[in-house]
This record gives structure tokens, sequence and C-alpha cells, in this order.
């Protein structure tokens, strides 16, 4: 993709009752940048998320995607432009088969409008869907119930859902937390090639070290101020992040 | 060493036999499957042929009872949703006043008023309630808890729609025939209807509203419409029976609006299983007749009512319908264990 | 003429925030809908007539063991049926709106509904103030009421636990990480709540006769008055119930008694159609998703 700003936020600050989320945050994101966003907990990464997606009004400060005014939008006319992201707590239907769990998106505006109209029984569009995050067609993985799945695959099922709607913008937020590093290994390299693809990606986590193999840049957070921004080597040295995470546990 | 026993829970052979494609593979099956949906259906098709023998007021029971439960089945589908309604005597009453307006000032026959209550009392209903989807679901109860009774109240001092006294002699139905079995076809095209719609992937993407509204909005879903095209369905159902009934008494007035209207579909469908529609179906001919025969104890019958919810919320979340499934679908045994 | 409606519109505005504030504090600290709260208000009234009638206790007496009972009952309706429902707002919605109708058709139905059923005013006698006429009763209620009033705003923006008790409301996964009891400040906020049923039920009963519809009655004053003015707040409460106090009032004045529940009616579509969360409420619109 080209260089264009893909995402402006500016200035933007947000909080809780009592409780600072998010000050003066500001940065811009090109298309095909892979962000990651870190810092310790409460540092106001997932309130991030929220902003952008639409789930938290801002106080103060505006959400710019691709020259449009999105701040404060409904997270679903948000989604509808192709900003999606995963969440944390995944919830998906345990009592259905995994491809079915593909189905909401499937029915969404957006995914018809890319699609054309008319495109065939969706339960055979998901199962094509769930190969892209690795779920062998030909096994009986993405029939099988969700409630049977180990929490790896289900993180992956989150994953999928959020391409079903062919994203422009994808957020991933904590995907990689619960996962072993075995999953990790076989969920990096399809991020990777999400982003090789061309699609803009940011990555709020808290695991370091597979996060700084494929971030190209890192943005750090501290009780909600940009405290770093660059490189991810470079991040890694700057002072201000070592003393942010001193006493938390950095799995990095 | 002790000896442990533990209780298992198996799929009935013929259950295992009679999935997919196998079922058409004997008459065995085949019936298995058909028995619990062909039996209530036929049981209900004829239960009004029995007039003759079980007498007026037992016909009486079945035209309520089939108002209740196409009230229980209209919760069941705002519960499918994610909707907690306290006051389905809002669709009731909207649509009763409806097609009474219609046939006392218009003077347009029940085959036209009932339609038009059904949809106007649902369109209505829906606008009023628009406001409230966009927040937090306990505002829905709120809000739908309150509405029917000060509606009542407005209708007591503005006197307009008749006021206290209501419209009276309203046009009857054509025939008996008309008032035993329009209300037993329109509980069974809804119950199925709302059945076949949740089983679709419509139903799938109302349901994931009601589980996690936040992964359906992201998932670039307009949930707000989802409701809104939830409650007029649910609307239409409650309407309908409210237009219905006010032809079948002859009559509309405040009563419409009651308590009793809210309360006893939710009791239904709680009892019968919330989410099956076929559970406040069966909830329903269980509890409407039961109240009718203690109508002797008048009020206590509420207490009565309040008394099942709360032990069934708490106590007995799912329900008999799916106790019923269940046990037609599955056995228990002990089996010790090693 | 304006004299005395400023002034009965003001004592009928501090009824209905008393009548308010019970339900609005349980439903702002813990989120639980107290849609029993009509029931609990009734009950106040019946136990302290029972109290005085039976066992002939004083008048404070009475209204102090009232108040600690049904708060206590409020406490252990939260432990008993609400906490196995905890969450499920399906469950908790139904499981208080039947104790509620259970209480009140339960009452109605023991026959509960005869003139002797009154609560003695704490004083006899009136006063007057500026020219319109006040009888003590209704002088208490406006003292009372102002003073629940500073308490509540006192105490939840204050003191630790109302702090802490705000913090639940906002964000239960924080709060629950900062180590606060989650299923002990919601009976607690049950307990708060159907104790200020009783005192608000103690004190404004005797304006008239213990009837069943005024259990209905409550909880749709502490409704309408909530989503007017905003349910979690006590700018909310006051608002609401000023402008409803008000309102009924001037139509009870200038139209007709009977009008007054019209105004509730309009008053709370007008608000829904404007502002759903109410003109104070405190999450607006988007907030209210996360």
């Amino acid at each position: 993709m080209g260089n264009e700003t893909v995402l402006s936020i500016e200035r933007v600050g947000k909080r809780f009752g009592g409780v600072v989320a998010v000050e003066e945050l500001s940065f811009d994101l090109r298309g095909g940048e892979l962000l990651g966003v870190i810092g310790p907990n409460g540092s106001g990464k997932t309130t991030l998320v929220n902003l952008v997606t639409g789930f938290v009004r801002p106080d103060s400060g505006k959400v710019m995607y691709r020259g449009m005014d999105i701040t404060g939008k409904m997270p679903y006319k948000i989604a509808e432009l192709g900003i999606v992201r995963t969440f944390q707590m995944v919830k998906p239907f345990y009592r259905l088969p995994a491809f079915k769990n593909l189905i909401i998106p499937l029915y969404s505006p957006r995914v018809k409008k890319l699609r054309g109209g008319k495109y065939g029984d969706r339960d055979d569009v998901a199962i094509d869907l769930l190969e892209e995050v690795g779920f062998e067609r030909d096994s009986f993985v993405p029939y099988k119930m969700a409630s049977s799945l180990p929490h790896g695959y289900l993180k992956r099922l989150e994953l999928a859902r959020c391409l079903t709607l062919r994203p422009d913008l994808l957020i991933l937020d904590e995907l990689f937390s619960g996962m072993s590093m075995s999953e990790v290994a076989s969920t990096l390299p399809i991020i990777e090639r999400l982003n090789g693809e061309g699609l803009t990606i940011i990555m709020v986590e808290h695991r370091l070290r597979e996060l700084f193999r494929i971030a190209n840049r890192v943005m750090a957070l501290n009780f909600g101020r940009k405290i770093a921004d660059g490189p991810p080597g470079e991040v890694m040295e700057s002072e201000s992040v070592k003393a942010a995470y001193l006493g938390t546990e950095a799995e990095g | 060493m002790a000896v442990h026993y533990r209780k298992e829970r198996l799929d009935r052979g013929i259950k295992a036999r009679s999935e997919d494609i196998f079922a058409l593979s004997s008459y065995r099956e085949m019936l298995y499957l058909l028995l619990p949906r062909a039996l209530p259906v036929i049981a209900l098709l004829s239960l009004p042929v029995l007039k003759g023998i079980v007498g007026l007021y037992w016909e009486k029971v079945l035209v309520i009872t089939c108002a209740i439960a196409l009230l229980a089945v209209s919760w069941d589908l705002l519960a499918s949703i994610g909707l907690v309604c306290l006051g389905q005597a809002l669709f009731f009453g909207a649509g009763a006043y409806l097609a009474g307006f219609l046939n006392h000032s218009l003077g347009l026959p029940p085959f036209l008023t009932i339609p038009f209550g059904a949809l106007g009392g649902a369109v209505f209903s829906t606008l009023l309630l628009l406001p409230v989807l966009r927040l937090r679901g306990i505002y829905f109860a709120i809000v739908t808890l309150t509405l029917p009774l000060l509606l009542a109240r407005f209708i007591e001092t503005t006197k307009i729609l008749g006021g206290t006294e209501g419209l009276s002699a309203l046009s009857p139905l054509p025939n008996i025939w008309f008032e035993l079995y329009i209300p037993v076809l329109a509980l069974l095209v809804c119950l199925f209807g709302f059945r076949r719609l949740i089983n679709e992937d419509y139903g799938l993407v109302l349901q994931g509203i009601r589980d996690n509204d936040r992964a359906v909005m992201s998932s670039a879903i307009n949930i707000y419409r989802f409701k809104a095209q939830a409650v007029f369905m649910a609307g239409v159902a409650g309407a309908f029976a409210g237009a219905f009934m006010t032809h079948y008494y002859q009559f509309v007035g405040m009563p419409a609006f009651a308590l009793d209207y809210s309360v006893l579909p939710l009791t239904c469908a709680v009892l019968g299983g919330v989410g099956t529609f076929a559970g406040p179906t069966v909830g329903a001919f269980i509890l409407v007749p039961l109240s009718e025969v203690l109508r002797a104890f008048g009020t206590l019958r509420v207490v009565f009512y309040s008394a099942i919810l709360i032990i069934c919320i708490v106590g007995l979340p799912e329900g008999v319908f799916p106790f019923l499934q269940r046990k037609y679908h599955q056995f228990e045994r002990v089996v010790k264990v090693e | 003429m304006i004299a005395s409606m400023v002034v009965y519109g003001l004592v009928n505005s501090v009824i209905l925030a008393l009548i308010a504030m019970g339900f609005s504090l349980t439903f702002g600290i813990s989120g639980v809908a107290n849609f029993a709260y009509g029931g609990f208000y009734l009950l106040s009234g019946y136990l302290t007539w029972m109290l005085l009638k039976y066992l002939e206790f004083p008048l404070a007496l009475a209204i102090l063991v009232t108040v600690f009972a049904v708060g206590f009952l409020g406490f252990i309706t939260y432990w008993v049926i609400l906490l196995r429902v905890r969450g499920i707002v399906l469950s908790e919605v139904i499981a208080t709106f039947a104790l509620g109708v259970g209480m009140l058709e339960f009452f109605r139905w023991k026959g509960f509904v005869t003139y002797e059923f009154t609560l003695p005013s704490f004083i006899k006698g009136g006063v007057e103030i500026a020219g319109v006429p006040l009888d003590y009763q209704r002088l208490f209620i406006i003292g009372i009421g102002l003073a629940l009033v500073l308490f509540l705003y006192f105490f939840t923006h204050h003191t630790r636990i109302g702090l802490s008790f705000r913090g639940i409301a906002q964000n239960e996964r924080t709060a629950i990480s900062l180590g606060i009891e989650s299923d002990w400040t919601a009976a607690l906020s049950l307990a708060f709540g159907s104790g200020m049923a009783a005192m608000a039920a103690i004190v404004i009963l005797p304006l008239g006769i213990i009837s069943i519809n005024v259990g209905y009655d409550v909880l749709l004053i502490a409704v309408a008055v909530g989503i007017i003015g905003g349910l979690e707040s006590v700018p909310g409460i006051l608002t609401g119930s000023l402008i409803l106090g008000y309102a009924q009032v001037i139509t009870g004045m200038y139209l007709s008694p009977e009008w007054m529940m019209v105004v509730y009616l309009l008053a709370i579509v007008l608000v829904l159609a404007i502002k759903p969360s109410g003109l104070f409420g405190k999450f607006k619109e988007l907030e209210e998703r996360v």
C-alpha cells in the first residue's frame, strides 16, 4: 500500500470518573504499517482501541480515518468503514460449530457489498475463511463445537471473524494472551502474511518478544500518555519504557 | 475402597439412528422425529372440534389460552434478542384499542380491523420503544413496565377511546369456527414461524446480539435495526392477540393494558423454557387452564404466579419444555466409577 | 395563588424525590433495578402499622424497627434470590419483578385495603408560610428529604465506601480487580435502597391511606423520576422530581387532578425522544455500550 496516512489520532483524551485513561495522545498511522502498542496494565491500551473503534467517545481530540472524522461514530458504522477489532475476552457461540460462528459477520452489509450481492452458501464461505486462519478444511476442526476448541483456536476464530469483513485496518487487542508458545508460533505467520499483503495492523500486546519480531514500529504508553514511538529496537532500549515496566511482569 | 457412582446422560439409540438422512431408513425413526412436532399440531387443530363435548366454558379457555400463548411466544422472541419485556400488555392493548377504534368509529368489519389492529398496534409500540433500544437492556424493562400502566391512566383521564367505560357493542366474529380456529392457527403460525426464524442465520444474529452485542456491532452489523425488527415482529403477534380478543369480547377497555397481560405470558415463558418458543406455548397450556380452575382464589393466583416465577428463575432456569425434550431424547443411568 | 403553587410544588417534588431515591441508589451503585421497590415501600407501611397497633410500640421505636427490618430484608433478598442470577439481566429483572408483584398482590389478598390503614402524623398541627397553610408532616417531609439528599451526595462523593460504590457501577471488572467485594456491595446497595424506601413510606404515608395501588404508583414514580432526570445521579433525582413535582401541581391546580398521571406519560415520552438516558444521565449513549 502507498504511504498515505490511514489513521490519525489528534490529542485524544478520556477520563472515567476520576481516572485518566488516555491523555493528549497523538499519532499517525501509515498504510501497510504494523504498529505494536505496549505498556503496563492500565496504561490506556484498550481504551485507545475502544476510542478508535467507537465503543467509547473521547472527551477531547479527534480520530481521523483516511481524512474522515470518525470521532464518536457508532461502532458498527466504524466497522462498516473497514476498521475491525478483536476482543480480549472471546465469547463465541459455544454450542455451535466453529464455522457457524462466522455467520454473523457474513450477514453484515459490508460483506454483502464487497462480495457483490449474492454469494453462494454462507456455510461454504465460512469454511473457506477458516482455512485462512489455519483451520484445515478437510479436518473435522471447523465442524467441532466451539466449546470443545482450545483457547488458541478460539482466538484464531476471533481473528477469522475479523477477516470475514475484509478489513482495511485490523486492530488486535491482546490476541496472544492465553495462547501457548506453539499456538503463537502458528499464528504469527498468518499476521505477517496479512501485513505483507498490505493490511494495516495495530497490535496491542503484552508478549513483547513475539511482537518485536514482526512489528516495524512500536508505541509505548504509560498512564495514558505516549512515552516512546519508533522502531522496536529503539523502543526496547528507551529508559522511560524500562522504567514503566519495572515492577510489572513482562513476558519479553 | 469406597465405590463411587456417577449419573450419566446418553442419547437414546433411536435418536442417534434418526440423525440426518438415516431417519428415512425406517418408519420407526421417522415417527420418532415427527411425533413431537405433529402431535401438538394435530391436538391443537382438533380441540375446537371437541367443543360440543366439553362445553362453552372450555371453548373460552382455549381461546384465552391461545391469546396468552401468542403473547408468551412474542415475549420469547424479544428474550431471544436479549430484550426483557415487562409490558407485553403494551402490544396487546395497542392492537386491541386500534381494532376497537376502527370498528367503533369507522365501522370496519373484523376481517379488516384485526389485521390493521395487529400491524398498526405493532407500529405504534415499536415507535414508542425505539429510543430505548439504544440503551442498556435494563431501560427496556423499565420503560415497558411503565408504558402500559401510563397509557391506561391516559385513557382514563382524557376520556378518549371510551375512557373508563371503554368501547362496547363491537362487531362479533362471523361464527364459532372463526372464533376457535383463528387463534389456534395464528398461534401455530407464530410458533413455527419464530422457531424457524431463530434457527436460520437471521436467528443467529439475534442470539448474537443477546449474548455478545459488542462483538456483533464490531462485525459491522447495526444491532439497533435488528432490535427494532424484533420488537416489530413480536409486536405484531401481541397486537394480533389484542385485536382478536377485542372482537371476541366485543369490547375493549382499560383492562387491555392490565398487568395480567404482562405477567402471565412472562410466567408461561419462564415456566416453559425461555428461548424455545414451544416452551412458552406449553407453559401457557399449563398455566391458563390452571388459573381458570383457581379462579376461586382471587388475587392469590397472582401471588402463585410470582412464586412460580421466582422458583423457576432461580432453581429451574431451563424450563419444562427443555426438560421434556431431554427426557425424550436422552436417558439417564447410574454407572460405577472404578 | 402563586405562593401556594410554589410551596405545594416544592412539597410534591420532595415527596417524589424521597420515593425515587431508594430505587436510584440501588440502581446507581450496583446496577440492580429493584422492581420489588413498591413492595418494600408498602411492606414498610404495613409493618409500622402493625407494630403500632398490635405491639403498641412508641412511634419512634416502630420507625426504627421498620427501617432496619426492611433494610435487612433487602439485604437478604440479594443473597437468597439475586445472587444466583447475578449478571443475567433477564433473570434479575424477572426475579425482582415477581417478588414485587407477589408482595403487593399478597397484601391485596390478605385484605389490607380498608380505611383502617393509616399511619399517624408525627406531630399534629400546622403552620403558615408565606400565607400558605402547611401541616407539620409536610414540613417534616421537606426536612427529611433535604437531609437525605445531602447525605446521599456526601456519602457517594466523599466517603471511601461511597466512592468505591461508584467505582463498581462504572466498571465492574476494574472494581473487582481492585479487590472490592462486588456481591457485598450489591447486597448493601439493596439494603440501603430498601431502607430508604421504608423511610420514605413512613414519612409520606401519613398524608393518606395505605393502599395497594400506592405500591405500583411508587415504582412508577421512582422510574419516571429516574427516566426524566437520569437514574444514576443525585442531580438527576432532584431535577426529575422538581420537574415532575411542579408539573403535577400546576396541572392539578389549573387543569384537573386526573391529568397528573398524563403529565408523567408525556414527560417520559418527551425525554425518551430527546435524551433517552435522562437529563442528567451520567452515562451517555455511547458509554452505555461499554
